[in-house]
């Protein structure tokens, strides 16, 4: 799904180069938690898997686009296939959630047919059924990453990016949102998701790719924030119980 | 392609910078204006052209007893000089070439002075033979006039030999000139409406950075995203535009057929047939000229 061979990037006037030879490979389905300190390169690579920006040298495969050689006018048809959500939510502050989510529809020249019935659909698959004409800033933050959630998967992507998702929110918060990104994750798309936060990676014991300096550090299969030599980790056993709890769609 | 969302963001656009918006109308709408004035001064020439050339004559001004003597040493022209002349006109040499001719003596030429000069003080000091007795030529091609300046040019009797066209040609440079330096105004004024413009879809697309960064990211086409900043450059400057084509037939309609036509009535003058030839070329130029300027800016402010 995505495939990223031998890539460097170097950023202008900077000695060190932001990305170092990476390779990583990510099969659909896959969830995976990028790790690392602030600087490490995982914004770059989250940037790269956007074709927000391209490697110095090296190739980004995604969803079987070649993004180092698309041809420009290709890269929106490429980012319809892929949604993506921030820290900083991104919301528009005139419109009410449900034109939120209508807009990037309307943008792609969605008809008024299939936004008038994905748009509930997607709101209610978020937990936000009654709030569809509330204004972001009349939500709270949890609120407001459900929508731009909503808004990332209402044209059914087969990746998604998330960078840093829960930064700003709050644990119990935080932990709606990973339920929800469970969830999208379970109905066969893809997740990639930047974090800080060590809570949410040790409880879900998820493929963990950690960053350091530009390279990858270590690359483990159900892994915590800290590198552990085994897979077994001493929260697991209350975690399992947790998971199940959100998989079934329960709210914080 | 969703038509109301396009114009609905076009509308959000305009209303969000209406003072930018309305500088880059009245520069356009003046800049047009000073174009479309030029352009009708040069149908103007072209047409004054047509109607005087045609009506201009050679006048073989022949020799009066006030002539200087170099020219006329044997002072009035004598009644055979003068026959010699209208021979010489109506030689089988000049024959092809005229139209016709007549012959103005002393009196008509003082009855026209008269005429011409009633009321100047001027009028009274002049006595009937002290004015040119002329042959009037006129050609059948204007523009040959130099066939009968030459061939009478030092003859003996003729003190000079003048084409009208001439004082015309002066007229003519004259508002060739003025035609001339609106455009380069003009022009002046277009390059700063193309920089207005592209200062307005800057500012619009800065103001809109949120919603353009959403539509990169849901994967909005280049053309999607630009098309509403490119329209909204193109809507001011046309209002612009059409505001100078309204202006320019009203000049034609109310100052020059209204006003200079009943006052020179022997002129002709542009019609409002040329003034809608005028106007739409000028809404093609802003509507041409804000499509590059803002197309131009949204490449160098907007990259995906």
């Amino acid at each position: 799904m995505i495939r990223i061979e031998n890539v460097t990037k170097q950023y202008k006037g900077s000695s060190r180069p932001a990305l170092n030879k990476v390779s990583l490979e990510i099969e659909k389905g896959d969830f995976v938690f990028l790790v690392g300190a602030s600087g490490s390169g995982k914004s770059s690579l989250m940037r790269l898997m956007l074709r927000e920006d391209i490697p110095t040298s090296g190739s980004v495969h995604v969803m079987g686009e070649n993004l180092v050689a698309i041809p420009s006018r290709r890269i929106p048809f490429f980012r319809r296939k892929l949604g993506v959500v921030f820290q900083d939510f991104r919301l528009l502050p005139s419109k009410t959630v449900a034109q939120n989510v209508a807009f990037s529809l309307e943008v792609i020249g969605k008809s008024q047919g299939f936004i008038q019935e994905a748009v509930p659909d997607v709101l209610a698959m978020v937990g936000l059924e009654g709030k569809a004409d509330r204004l972001p800033g009349e939500l709270s933050g949890g609120e407001q990453q459900r929508v731009a959630l909503a808004r990332a998967i209402v044209n059914k992507p087969a990746v998604l990016l998330a960078d840093e998702p829960t930064g700003n929110l709050d644990p119990a918060t935080s932990e709606g949102i990973m339920a929800l990104l469970e969830r999208i994750n379970l109905a066969g798309t893809t997740v990639v998701m930047a974090t800080h936060d060590r809570g949410i990676v040790d409880r879900l014991q998820k493929r963990v790719v950690e960053m350091r300096d530009g390279e990858i550090f270590r690359d483990q299969k159900s892994a915590g924030y800290i590198k552990t030599q085994t897979d077994s980790h001493p929260v697991q056993s209350w975690n399992l119980a947790a998971d199940q709890s959100w998989s079934l769609g329960g709210d914080n | 392609m969703r038509f109301g969302f396009v114009m609905g963001e076009i509308g959000h656009g305009l209303r969000r910078n209406v003072s930018m918006v309305i500088s880059v109308i009245l520069v356009t709408f003046i800049s047009l204006t000073f174009v479309g004035t030029a352009s009708l001064l040069q149908l103007q020439i072209g047409q004054m052209k047509n109607y005087w050339y045609d009506r201009a004559q050679v006048a073989v001004y022949l020799c009066t007893e006030v002539s200087p003597g170099d020219v006329c040493p044997q002072g009035e022209a004598s009644a055979d000089l003068r026959a010699t002349i209208e021979e010489k006109l109506q030689s089988p040499v000049l024959k092809p070439y005229i139209k016709e001719y007549f012959f103005e003596n002393h009196q008509q030429a003082f009855d026209k002075f008269q005429e011409q000069f009633a009321g100047n003080s001027v009028a009274k000091y002049v006595s009937p033979n002290q004015l040119n007795e002329t042959f009037w030529v006129s050609l059948k091609d204007p523009s040959k006039s130099l066939i009968i300046t030459e061939s009478f040019s030092g003859v003996a009797g003729v003190e000079e030999v003048r084409d009208q066209r001439t004082y015309l040609d002066q007229i003519f440079s004259i508002l060739n000139a003025a035609s001339i330096a609106a455009v380069g105004i003009a022009s002046l004024m277009l390059v700063s409406a193309a920089l207005l413009i592209s200062t307005t879809i800057r500012l619009s697309a800065f103001s809109r950075r949120r919603e353009i960064g959403i539509m990169r990211l849901v994967g909005a086409s280049n053309f999607y995203i630009q098309l509403p900043f490119i329209l909204e450059g193109v809507v001011a400057a046309t209002i612009g535009s059409a505001l100078a084509a309204g202006a320019v037939l009203s000049v034609v309609q109310f100052f020059v057929q209204g006003y200079l036509a009943a006052k020179l009535p022997f002129t002709s003058f542009v019609t409002l047939a040329d003034g809608f030839l005028v106007a739409p070329a000028l809404i093609g130029a802003g509507i041409l000229l804000s499509a590059i300027a803002s197309g131009f800016a949204i490449r160098r402010y907007l990259r995906i």
